[in-house]
């Protein structure tokens, strides 16, 4: 029975360090693809039309895809401000959207509309703060946006007007591709000058901000 | 002889369950590393086989002869979904009978090595293995 049991345990651990070999490998493999990508076509990642925060002087890119609809996107979004003002001087934020919700495609465009009245950002900031209100899941009522984004100054009416100018449907229908390609499967995901960001989380965005700024930094001497 | 005959069961049962670990492993790899989304037929097919990988555990460390009597059944039906799986997916029945309609469809080709080999073909080979190796488990124990 000794015996059996040693071989037991070999097969298992053969299989399991395969699988976590493999895994690896993959990631690995996978990472690789898309800073090759980023080099290659950095449009995939930031396109000219993509709203961008942060100082005009930032060498590094860090490319959220996001949807307003998304719960953990709204969630995030302060991390995501720290971030980027605790490495203000060589980060910027790209955004992109994915959406994956039921009416997250609606909510683009009216945030997009809002980007012409220069409103963008507190657009943005107040439909996360105030998502539970119009984009709860089972019963969702884009229609309340009308009644929340006057707070921030933004003139409804040409919201209304300018939501469905095509060219917005273009460059969402563009972020969608662009997902696809760099394999965007949940909200948020994240690219620092193309590297995706592995592991959701934090302390993993930062520690991956910083590898890239020390990157760039190298570069450069 | 008896002896070697239960060892011949027990390395059978070694094979069986590296075949349900190597399918398990594979379904999650597929999903939680490469993320493809499984489709609901992948689902059923993981409810027969996850299973496998601790029923035949248990045959192992405590082989009474009636590992096969609990196994058959989830390979069978797993057997059955995978087999209904690919004929769905090489076009041998319409995919108008699916109940897979929405979300993620079943026949979306996630891989195709060698230009056949698919998912859920990989998932009906492992299945088959499962039983043909239980079948001879069996084979070996009533020789006892």
């Amino acid at each position: 029975m000794k015996t059996k049991m040693i071989i037991m345990g070999a097969v298992a651990l053969v299989l399991g360090l395969a699988f976590f070999w493999g895994a690896d490998r993959y990631r690995a493999h996978q990472a690789e693809q898309m800073s090759f990508l980023a080099q290659e076509n950095a449009l995939v990642f930031v396109p000219e039309y993509a709203p961008v925060m942060g100082s005009e002087n930032a060498a590094i890119y860090m490319v959220e895809f996001l949807d307003p609809e998304c719960e953990a996107c709204r969630a995030f979004y302060p991390y995501v401000k720290k971030i980027l003002k605790d490495y203000e001087k060589d980060l910027k934020l790209v955004v992109r959207y994915a959406p994956f919700h039921k009416n997250s495609i609606h909510a683009v465009q009216v945030l997009e509309a809002a980007r012409k009245q220069d409103k963008y950002w507190e657009a943005l900031e107040i439909m996360f703060a105030t998502q539970p209100q119009w984009a709860d899941h089972h019963n969702p009522q884009p229609e309340r946006l009308w009644d929340i984004l006057p707070k921030v100054g933004v003139d409804i009416e040409r919201i209304k007007t300018d939501m469905k100018n095509p060219e917005i449907l273009a460059r969402i229908q563009q972020d969608i591709r662009d997902g696809e390609d760099l394999g965007v499967r949940r909200t948020p995901s994240f690219f620092v000058n193309g590297t995706p960001l592995q592991t959701f989380g934090y302390e993993e965005l930062v520690t991956l901000v910083e590898s890239e700024i020390d990157k760039a930094k190298k570069e450069v001497q | 002889m008896t002896q070697k005959n239960t060892s011949h069961a027990w390395y059978f049962t070694l094979f069986a369950w590296s075949v349900a670990v190597v399918a398990t492993l594979g379904s999650l790899f597929f999903s939680e590393v490469m993320d493809y989304p499984p489709c609901i037929l992948c689902w059923y097919q993981r409810i027969a086989m996850y299973p496998l990988v601790v029923i035949l555990l248990v045959g192992l460390l405590s082989p009474d002869g009636s590992t096969v009597k609990y196994a058959a059944p989830l390979a069978v039906i797993g057997g059955g979904i995978a087999t209904f799986h690919n004929l769905l997916y090489y076009e041998l029945i319409p995919e108008s009978t699916v109940p897979c309609a929405q979300g993620i469809s079943c026949t979306t080709a996630h891989i195709e090595w060698l230009g056949f080999v698919t998912i859920p073909l990989l998932s009906l080979i492992a299945f088959l293995l499962v039983l043909g190796l239980l079948y001879f488990m069996r084979i070996f124990a009533d020789e006892n």
